[in-house]
Protein backbone atom coordinates (compact mmCIF):
# COMPACT_ATOMS: atom_id res chain seq x y z
CA UNK A 1 0.00 0.00 0.00
CA UNK A 2 1.62 3.57 -0.62
CA UNK A 3 1.99 6.01 1.16
CA UNK A 4 -1.41 8.92 2.39
CA UNK A 5 -0.96 12.18 0.38
CA UNK A 6 0.93 15.05 3.11
CA UNK A 7 3.10 17.73 3.11
CA UNK A 8 6.89 17.60 4.11
CA UNK A 9 8.13 20.29 5.62
CA UNK A 10 12.39 20.40 5.51
CA UNK A 11 13.89 23.19 8.42
CA UNK A 12 17.63 23.17 7.89
CA UNK A 13 18.03 24.33 11.66
CA UNK A 14 16.06 24.13 15.32
CA UNK A 15 14.69 27.60 15.10
CA UNK A 16 13.37 26.82 11.78
CA UNK A 17 12.20 23.98 13.02
CA UNK A 18 10.14 25.20 16.21
CA UNK A 19 8.66 28.30 14.19
CA UNK A 20 7.33 25.97 11.19
CA UNK A 21 5.68 23.79 14.33
CA UNK A 22 4.86 26.67 15.82
CA UNK A 23 2.67 27.76 12.56
CA UNK A 24 1.53 24.23 11.61
CA UNK A 25 1.25 22.70 15.16
CA UNK A 26 -0.85 19.78 13.81
CA UNK A 27 2.52 18.73 11.93
CA UNK A 28 3.83 15.32 12.72
CA UNK A 29 7.67 15.36 13.38
CA UNK A 30 9.81 12.54 11.21
CA UNK A 31 13.21 12.14 11.46
CA UNK A 32 14.21 7.95 10.89
CA UNK A 33 10.81 7.22 9.76
CA UNK A 34 11.53 3.31 10.56
CA UNK A 35 8.12 3.32 13.06
CA UNK A 36 6.08 6.25 11.53
CA UNK A 37 6.25 5.54 7.77
CA UNK A 38 5.32 1.81 8.85
CA UNK A 39 2.01 3.44 10.93
CA UNK A 40 0.85 5.58 7.80
CA UNK A 41 1.37 3.19 5.23
CA UNK A 42 -0.95 1.00 7.20
CA UNK A 43 -3.58 3.66 7.71
CA UNK A 44 -2.35 3.64 11.68
CA UNK A 45 -1.31 6.97 11.80
CA UNK A 46 -2.39 10.03 9.82
CA UNK A 47 -0.43 13.86 9.00
CA UNK A 48 -1.20 16.42 6.42
CA UNK A 49 1.72 17.72 7.13
CA UNK A 50 5.08 15.83 8.33
CA UNK A 51 8.18 18.17 9.54
CA UNK A 52 11.42 16.28 8.42
CA UNK A 53 14.21 16.77 11.44
CA UNK A 54 16.94 14.83 9.34
CA UNK A 55 18.72 18.60 8.63
CA UNK A 56 18.70 19.54 11.83
CA UNK A 57 22.03 19.28 12.79
CA UNK A 58 21.65 20.83 16.35
CA UNK A 59 19.71 17.71 17.02
CA UNK A 60 22.04 15.19 16.11
CA UNK A 61 24.49 15.96 18.96
CA UNK A 62 25.97 13.62 21.95
CA UNK A 63 28.26 15.65 24.51
CA UNK A 64 28.55 15.95 27.91
CA UNK A 65 27.78 19.22 29.88
CA UNK A 66 26.89 20.04 33.04
CA UNK A 67 27.17 16.44 34.38
CA UNK A 68 25.06 15.65 32.02
CA UNK A 69 25.43 13.34 28.81
CA UNK A 70 23.07 15.45 26.53
CA UNK A 71 21.90 13.11 23.66
CA UNK A 72 20.14 15.21 20.36
CA UNK A 73 16.96 13.77 19.73
CA UNK A 74 17.50 12.32 15.90
CA UNK A 75 20.86 10.31 17.34
CA UNK A 76 20.29 7.04 15.72
CA UNK A 77 20.62 3.86 17.25
CA UNK A 78 23.67 3.60 15.10
CA UNK A 79 25.60 6.91 16.67
CA UNK A 80 24.58 5.68 19.87
CA UNK A 81 26.46 1.88 19.66
CA UNK A 82 29.73 3.96 18.76
CA UNK A 83 29.76 6.48 21.13
CA UNK A 84 32.50 5.83 23.65
CA UNK A 85 30.65 8.84 25.75
CA UNK A 86 27.43 6.56 25.48
CA UNK A 87 29.44 3.59 26.15
CA UNK A 88 31.07 5.62 29.71
CA UNK A 89 28.08 7.28 30.85
CA UNK A 90 25.66 5.19 30.06
CA UNK A 91 26.49 1.59 29.15
CA UNK A 92 23.23 0.04 29.96
CA UNK A 93 21.33 1.88 27.31
CA UNK A 94 24.39 0.85 24.69
CA UNK A 95 23.20 -2.69 26.02
CA UNK A 96 19.80 -2.49 24.82
CA UNK A 97 20.65 -0.83 21.70
CA UNK A 98 22.48 -3.83 20.50
CA UNK A 99 19.16 -5.79 20.61
CA UNK A 100 17.28 -2.87 18.85
CA UNK A 101 15.54 -4.16 15.83
CA UNK A 102 18.35 -4.88 13.07
CA UNK A 103 21.25 -3.17 11.76
CA UNK A 104 19.49 -1.53 8.76
CA UNK A 105 17.23 -0.28 11.10
CA UNK A 106 19.63 0.52 14.00
CA UNK A 107 20.32 3.00 10.84
CA UNK A 108 18.07 5.21 11.03
CA UNK A 109 15.61 4.60 14.22
CA UNK A 110 16.63 7.90 16.38
CA UNK A 111 16.17 8.29 20.01
CA UNK A 112 14.13 10.43 19.83
CA UNK A 113 11.38 8.89 18.04
CA UNK A 114 11.75 5.96 19.93
CA UNK A 115 10.11 8.04 23.21
CA UNK A 116 7.94 9.83 21.69
CA UNK A 117 6.36 6.61 20.02
CA UNK A 118 5.94 5.60 23.29
CA UNK A 119 5.28 1.98 22.50
CA UNK A 120 5.67 -0.10 26.02
CA UNK A 121 8.42 -2.14 24.75
CA UNK A 122 10.00 0.67 23.84
CA UNK A 123 14.07 -0.56 23.99
CA UNK A 124 15.46 2.48 25.19
CA UNK A 125 13.14 3.58 27.65
CA UNK A 126 14.28 0.74 30.62
CA UNK A 127 17.76 2.07 30.40
CA UNK A 128 17.05 5.36 30.36
CA UNK A 129 14.60 5.22 33.55
CA UNK A 130 17.29 3.56 35.41
CA UNK A 131 19.51 6.68 34.92
CA UNK A 132 17.03 8.85 35.63
CA UNK A 133 16.73 10.62 31.98
CA UNK A 134 14.80 13.63 31.46
CA UNK A 135 14.00 14.99 27.78
CA UNK A 136 14.25 18.62 26.77
CA UNK A 137 11.54 19.62 25.50
CA UNK A 138 11.20 22.86 22.92
CA UNK A 139 8.89 24.75 21.54
CA UNK A 140 9.45 28.28 19.73
CA UNK A 141 10.79 30.35 22.26
CA UNK A 142 9.92 28.25 25.48
CA UNK A 143 11.96 25.05 26.57
CA UNK A 144 11.28 22.68 29.18
CA UNK A 145 12.58 19.78 31.17
CA UNK A 146 10.48 16.85 31.83
CA UNK A 147 11.57 13.40 33.75
CA UNK A 148 10.84 10.41 31.58
CA UNK A 149 8.73 8.85 33.93
CA UNK A 150 6.58 11.24 33.48
CA UNK A 151 6.80 11.73 30.04
CA UNK A 152 5.16 8.54 28.81
CA UNK A 153 1.01 8.65 29.71
CA UNK A 154 0.33 5.16 28.12
CA UNK A 155 0.77 3.19 25.39
CA UNK A 156 1.54 5.24 22.77
CA UNK A 157 0.73 8.72 24.65
CA UNK A 158 3.11 11.02 25.66
CA UNK A 159 2.87 14.14 27.65
CA UNK A 160 4.30 16.41 24.90
CA UNK A 161 2.21 18.96 24.13
CA UNK A 162 1.31 20.32 20.90
CA UNK A 163 3.53 22.89 19.94
CA UNK A 164 6.45 20.38 21.36
CA UNK A 165 9.40 18.88 20.06
CA UNK A 166 11.68 16.73 21.87
CA UNK A 167 15.02 18.32 21.52
CA UNK A 168 17.38 16.27 23.55
CA UNK A 169 17.82 13.37 26.45
CA UNK A 170 19.55 14.38 29.14
CA UNK A 171 21.04 11.40 31.29
CA UNK A 172 22.91 12.80 35.10
CA UNK A 173 26.40 10.91 35.02
CA UNK A 174 26.56 9.27 37.72
CA UNK A 175 29.49 9.33 40.56
CA UNK A 176 31.72 6.66 40.99
CA UNK A 177 31.30 3.32 39.21
CA UNK A 178 28.09 2.29 38.64
CA UNK A 179 26.85 -1.61 37.29
CA UNK A 180 24.24 -2.68 35.31
CA UNK A 181 22.58 -5.48 33.91
CA UNK A 182 20.37 -5.79 30.91
CA UNK A 183 18.05 -9.16 30.23
CA UNK A 184 15.61 -8.64 26.63
CA UNK A 185 13.49 -11.82 26.56
CA UNK A 186 12.18 -11.94 22.63
CA UNK A 187 11.05 -14.90 20.38
CA UNK A 188 13.73 -14.45 18.01
CA UNK A 189 17.41 -12.42 17.48
CA UNK A 190 16.68 -9.64 15.08
CA UNK A 191 13.57 -7.75 14.23
CA UNK A 192 11.94 -8.64 17.69
CA UNK A 193 9.62 -6.44 19.84
CA UNK A 194 10.57 -7.50 23.50
CA UNK A 195 8.41 -9.89 25.19
CA UNK A 196 9.63 -8.44 28.96
CA UNK A 197 13.24 -6.28 29.17
CA UNK A 198 14.61 -5.29 32.40
CA UNK A 199 17.44 -3.28 33.35
CA UNK A 200 18.70 -2.65 36.52
CA UNK A 201 22.19 -0.52 37.94
CA UNK A 202 23.56 -0.65 41.31
CA UNK A 203 25.11 2.93 42.13
CA UNK A 204 28.06 3.01 44.75
CA UNK A 205 26.51 5.39 48.09
CA UNK A 206 30.20 5.92 50.03
CA UNK A 207 29.82 3.65 53.32
CA UNK A 208 26.63 2.00 53.13
CA UNK A 209 25.08 -0.74 50.39
CA UNK A 210 24.92 0.50 47.21
CA UNK A 211 21.36 1.93 46.04
CA UNK A 212 19.72 -0.68 43.31
CA UNK A 213 17.25 0.45 40.27
CA UNK A 214 15.26 -1.87 37.97
CA UNK A 215 13.43 -0.75 35.03
CA UNK A 216 11.25 -2.92 33.22
CA UNK A 217 9.50 -2.78 29.96
CA UNK A 218 6.69 -4.16 27.95
CA UNK A 219 4.90 -5.27 31.29
CA UNK A 220 2.46 -2.63 32.19
CA UNK A 221 1.26 0.32 29.71
CA UNK A 222 4.39 2.55 29.83
CA UNK A 223 8.07 1.23 30.96
CA UNK A 224 8.04 1.95 34.20
CA UNK A 225 10.76 1.52 37.16
CA UNK A 226 10.16 -1.32 39.86
CA UNK A 227 9.51 1.29 42.98
CA UNK A 228 8.63 -1.25 45.09
CA UNK A 229 11.16 -3.81 44.58
CA UNK A 230 13.94 -1.26 44.56
CA UNK A 231 12.33 -0.03 48.43
CA UNK A 232 12.69 -3.38 49.31
CA UNK A 233 16.36 -3.39 48.93
CA UNK A 234 17.35 -0.15 50.26
CA UNK A 235 19.70 0.43 53.13
CA UNK A 236 20.47 -3.68 52.51
CA UNK A 237 22.99 -5.90 50.87
CA UNK A 238 22.20 -7.82 47.46
CA UNK A 239 21.98 -11.60 49.01
CA UNK A 240 19.94 -14.14 47.25
CA UNK A 241 17.42 -13.63 49.41
CA UNK A 242 16.82 -10.30 49.42
CA UNK A 243 16.75 -10.55 45.44
CA UNK A 244 14.46 -13.54 45.53
CA UNK A 245 11.94 -11.03 47.55
CA UNK A 246 12.82 -8.32 45.46
CA UNK A 247 12.00 -9.85 42.36
CA UNK A 248 8.57 -11.33 43.08
CA UNK A 249 7.95 -7.50 44.75
CA UNK A 250 8.65 -6.36 40.86
CA UNK A 251 6.47 -9.37 39.55
CA UNK A 252 3.64 -7.88 41.17
CA UNK A 253 4.38 -4.34 40.19
CA UNK A 254 4.36 -5.09 36.69
CA UNK A 255 0.92 -5.31 34.91
CA UNK A 256 1.53 -7.12 31.85
CA UNK A 257 -0.98 -7.72 29.03
CA UNK A 258 -2.07 -11.03 26.73
CA UNK A 259 -1.05 -10.41 23.00
CA UNK A 260 0.50 -12.09 20.77
CA UNK A 261 4.44 -12.83 21.77
CA UNK A 262 2.89 -13.96 25.32
CA UNK A 263 0.17 -14.31 27.83
CA UNK A 264 0.38 -11.92 31.02
CA UNK A 265 1.07 -14.74 33.25
CA UNK A 266 4.11 -15.65 31.55
CA UNK A 267 5.46 -12.43 31.14
CA UNK A 268 4.89 -11.56 35.14
CA UNK A 269 6.84 -15.01 35.76
CA UNK A 270 9.43 -13.68 33.25
CA UNK A 271 9.87 -10.38 35.18
CA UNK A 272 10.78 -12.13 38.70
CA UNK A 273 13.28 -14.72 36.67
CA UNK A 274 14.93 -11.82 34.37
CA UNK A 275 14.56 -9.20 37.74
CA UNK A 276 16.39 -12.03 39.82
CA UNK A 277 18.45 -13.07 36.89
CA UNK A 278 19.86 -9.27 36.79
CA UNK A 279 20.19 -8.87 40.47
CA UNK A 280 22.37 -12.31 40.82
CA UNK A 281 24.89 -10.76 38.16
CA UNK A 282 24.79 -7.49 40.05
CA UNK A 283 25.70 -9.25 43.31
CA UNK A 284 28.32 -11.57 41.48
CA UNK A 285 30.35 -8.83 39.75
CA UNK A 286 32.83 -7.43 42.56
CA UNK A 287 34.63 -4.91 40.46
CA UNK A 288 34.02 -1.88 39.15
CA UNK A 289 33.43 -3.12 35.32
CA UNK A 290 29.94 -3.05 34.01
CA UNK A 291 28.60 -6.77 33.50
CA UNK A 292 26.57 -7.05 29.93
CA UNK A 293 27.43 -10.80 30.11
CA UNK B 1 0.54 18.08 -1.90
CA UNK B 2 2.91 19.69 -4.32
CA UNK B 3 5.86 17.82 -5.91
CA UNK B 4 9.25 19.30 -6.19
CA UNK B 5 12.53 18.77 -8.91
CA UNK B 6 14.63 16.56 -6.42
CA UNK B 7 18.05 15.73 -7.29
CA UNK B 8 18.82 11.61 -6.92
CA UNK B 9 22.94 10.90 -6.41
CA UNK B 10 22.45 7.08 -7.21
CA UNK B 11 25.41 4.92 -8.37
CA UNK B 12 27.62 8.21 -9.40
CA UNK B 13 24.95 9.30 -11.62
CA UNK B 14 22.47 12.48 -10.81
CA UNK B 15 18.96 12.32 -11.68
CA UNK B 16 16.61 15.49 -11.42
CA UNK B 17 13.71 13.95 -11.08
CA UNK B 18 9.83 15.80 -9.65
CA UNK B 19 8.86 13.81 -7.00
CA UNK B 20 5.44 14.15 -4.50
CA UNK B 21 6.63 14.16 -0.86
CA UNK B 22 5.01 10.89 -0.38
CA UNK B 23 7.41 9.03 -2.57
CA UNK B 24 9.50 6.72 -0.92
CA UNK B 25 13.18 6.00 -1.96
CA UNK B 26 12.57 2.98 -2.99
CA UNK B 27 9.93 3.50 -5.22
CA UNK B 28 11.96 6.73 -6.70
CA UNK B 29 14.94 4.33 -7.22
CA UNK B 30 12.80 1.46 -9.04
CA UNK B 31 10.60 4.02 -11.00
CA UNK B 32 14.34 5.17 -12.53
CA UNK B 33 15.27 1.55 -13.56
CA UNK B 34 17.13 0.99 -10.74
CA UNK B 35 15.07 -2.65 -10.14
CA UNK B 36 17.98 -4.33 -8.71
CA UNK B 37 16.49 -2.81 -5.12
CA UNK B 38 13.42 -5.12 -4.35
CA UNK B 39 10.44 -4.48 -2.65
CA UNK B 40 10.04 -6.89 -0.28
CA UNK B 41 7.91 -5.94 2.91
CA UNK B 42 7.48 -1.96 2.52
CA UNK B 43 8.29 -1.63 6.49
CA UNK B 44 11.39 -2.36 7.53
CA UNK B 45 11.47 -6.53 8.07
CA UNK B 46 13.20 -7.98 5.07
CA UNK B 47 16.11 -5.55 3.78
CA UNK B 48 15.42 -6.48 0.43
CA UNK B 49 15.03 -2.83 -0.98
CA UNK B 50 18.40 -2.21 1.07
CA UNK B 51 20.99 0.83 -0.11
CA UNK B 52 23.73 2.46 0.84
CA UNK B 53 22.90 6.02 1.59
CA UNK B 54 26.54 7.69 1.96
CA UNK B 55 27.87 4.14 2.52
CA UNK B 56 25.26 3.44 5.45
CA UNK B 57 22.98 0.59 4.69
CA UNK B 58 19.47 1.43 5.10
CA UNK B 59 15.90 0.23 4.00
CA UNK B 60 15.01 2.30 0.66
CA UNK B 61 11.56 2.07 1.91
CA UNK B 62 11.51 3.71 5.48
CA UNK B 63 13.38 6.69 3.80
CA UNK B 64 11.39 9.34 1.95
CA UNK B 65 12.98 10.32 -1.72
CA UNK B 66 13.08 13.75 -0.25
CA UNK B 67 15.30 12.88 2.62
CA UNK B 68 18.33 11.67 0.33
CA UNK B 69 18.62 14.48 -1.66
CA UNK B 70 22.46 15.71 -1.47
CA UNK B 71 23.10 11.75 -0.47
CA UNK B 72 25.64 9.20 -2.16
CA UNK B 73 22.98 6.17 -3.19
CA UNK B 74 24.10 3.55 -3.77
CA UNK B 75 22.48 -0.15 -5.13
CA UNK B 76 23.72 -3.22 -5.24
CA UNK B 77 24.27 -2.40 -9.58
CA UNK B 78 26.21 -0.17 -8.56
CA UNK B 79 28.95 -1.73 -6.91
CA UNK B 80 29.58 -4.34 -9.84
CA UNK B 81 28.39 -5.48 -13.41
CA UNK B 82 27.94 -8.53 -14.93
CA UNK B 83 31.31 -8.29 -16.91
CA UNK B 84 33.00 -6.73 -13.74
CA UNK B 85 31.34 -8.14 -10.51
CA UNK B 86 32.01 -7.08 -6.95
CA UNK B 87 34.43 -9.44 -5.21
CA UNK B 88 30.85 -10.16 -3.11
CA UNK B 89 28.87 -10.49 -6.07
CA UNK B 90 31.09 -12.61 -7.51
CA UNK B 91 31.44 -14.57 -3.51
CA UNK B 92 27.90 -15.12 -3.96
CA UNK B 93 27.53 -16.89 -7.07
CA UNK B 94 31.20 -18.87 -6.24
CA UNK B 95 29.29 -20.07 -2.97
CA UNK B 96 25.68 -20.81 -4.40
CA UNK B 97 24.17 -18.36 -2.17
CA UNK B 98 21.86 -16.90 -4.65
CA UNK B 99 18.70 -18.85 -4.92
CA UNK B 100 16.08 -17.09 -5.95
CA UNK B 101 18.14 -13.88 -5.92
CA UNK B 102 15.23 -12.12 -4.41
CA UNK B 103 16.96 -10.95 -1.22
CA UNK B 104 20.60 -10.91 -2.93
CA UNK B 105 20.96 -6.92 -4.01
CA UNK B 106 19.88 -6.57 -0.34
CA UNK B 107 22.22 -9.03 1.06
CA UNK B 108 24.60 -7.82 -0.99
CA UNK B 109 24.38 -4.13 0.39
CA UNK B 110 24.55 -5.02 4.18
CA UNK B 111 28.00 -7.24 3.41
CA UNK B 112 29.54 -4.25 1.89
CA UNK B 113 28.44 -2.18 4.72
CA UNK B 114 29.76 -5.02 7.38
CA UNK B 115 33.14 -5.49 5.48
CA UNK B 116 33.83 -1.82 5.29
CA UNK B 117 34.18 -1.46 9.11
CA UNK B 118 35.43 -4.95 9.73
CA UNK B 119 37.37 -6.35 7.29
CA UNK B 120 37.48 -10.08 9.14
CA UNK B 121 33.96 -10.39 10.46
CA UNK B 122 33.29 -13.90 12.73
CA UNK B 123 29.94 -15.67 11.91
CA UNK B 124 28.44 -14.16 14.78
CA UNK B 125 28.74 -11.37 13.31
CA UNK B 126 28.21 -12.11 10.14
CA UNK B 127 24.60 -13.21 10.89
CA UNK B 128 24.12 -10.21 13.29
CA UNK B 129 25.29 -7.90 10.35
CA UNK B 130 22.66 -9.43 8.21
CA UNK B 131 20.07 -10.29 10.63
CA UNK B 132 17.43 -7.64 9.26
CA UNK B 133 17.52 -9.21 5.62
CA UNK B 134 15.39 -12.28 5.26
CA UNK B 135 15.94 -15.15 2.85
CA UNK B 136 13.05 -16.82 1.91
CA UNK B 137 14.78 -19.90 0.20
CA UNK B 138 16.24 -20.05 3.44
CA UNK B 139 19.56 -20.33 2.33
CA UNK B 140 21.39 -18.39 5.29
CA UNK B 141 24.23 -21.36 5.22
CA UNK B 142 25.47 -20.55 1.89
CA UNK B 143 25.25 -16.36 2.53
CA UNK B 144 27.10 -16.91 5.62
CA UNK B 145 30.10 -18.84 3.61
CA UNK B 146 29.72 -16.37 0.76
CA UNK B 147 30.36 -13.28 2.94
CA UNK B 148 33.58 -14.94 4.62
CA UNK B 149 35.08 -15.76 1.37
CA UNK B 150 34.65 -12.38 0.03
CA UNK B 151 36.09 -10.99 3.07
CA UNK B 152 38.88 -13.65 2.58
CA UNK B 153 39.66 -13.09 -0.31
CA UNK B 154 39.55 -9.33 0.22
CA UNK B 155 42.36 -9.78 2.86
CA UNK B 156 44.16 -12.11 0.60
CA UNK B 157 44.17 -9.37 -2.75
CA UNK B 158 44.82 -6.46 -0.30
CA UNK B 159 47.93 -8.23 0.64
CA UNK B 160 49.24 -7.74 -3.21
CA UNK B 161 48.67 -4.10 -4.42
CA UNK B 162 47.51 -5.45 -8.03
CA UNK B 163 44.65 -6.77 -7.34
CA UNK B 164 43.54 -4.02 -4.71
CA UNK B 165 43.62 -1.65 -6.64
CA UNK B 166 40.96 -3.91 -9.22
CA UNK B 167 38.76 -3.49 -6.28
CA UNK B 168 38.73 -0.02 -6.08
CA UNK B 169 38.70 0.53 -9.63
CA UNK B 170 35.20 -1.28 -9.97
CA UNK B 171 33.63 1.56 -7.80
CA UNK B 172 32.80 4.43 -9.83
CA UNK B 173 33.58 8.32 -9.26
CA UNK B 174 30.46 10.46 -7.24
CA UNK B 175 29.37 12.30 -10.41
CA UNK B 176 29.96 10.15 -13.89
CA UNK B 177 27.35 11.50 -15.48
CA UNK B 178 24.98 14.35 -14.61
CA UNK B 179 21.87 14.69 -16.29
CA UNK B 180 20.54 18.30 -16.87
CA UNK B 181 17.15 19.57 -15.44
CA UNK B 182 15.49 19.14 -19.25
CA UNK B 183 16.11 15.71 -18.59
CA UNK B 184 13.57 15.34 -15.55
CA UNK B 185 11.74 12.76 -14.71
CA UNK B 186 8.28 12.56 -13.92
CA UNK B 187 7.59 9.50 -11.30
CA UNK B 188 3.94 8.84 -9.95
CA UNK B 189 3.01 8.59 -6.15
CA UNK B 190 0.58 6.13 -6.91
CA UNK B 191 1.70 3.04 -7.93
Amino acid sequence: MSLPAFELLQPGTLSKALKLLDETPTAVPIAGGTCLLVDLRRRAASADVLLDLSRVQELRRIEIADGKLVIGATVTIAKLLASPAVERCAGVLREACKTFAAPLVRNRATIGGNLVHASPAADTAPPLLLLDAAVELQAHGRKRLMPLARFFAGPCETRLRRGYLLTAVRIPVLEGTPRWAYEKLRLRNANAISVVSVAALTVPTGDGPPEVRIAIGAVAPIPIRARDAEEALRGTELTERAIVTAAKIAAEEARPIDDIRGSSGYRRREVEVLVRRCLSRLMKSDGGETDGE
Amino acid sequence: MESRKVELQVNGRVHAVLLAPNVTLLQALRDLGYTDVKNGCEKGDCGACAVLLDGVAVNSCLVLAWQAEGARITTNAGLGTLEHPHPIQEAFADAGAVQCGFCTPGMVIATKALLARNADPTDDEIRDALSGNLCRCTGYGQIVTAVRLTAERLRRSSLSPSSSLREAGRERGPTDRVLVSDDVTEVGDDS
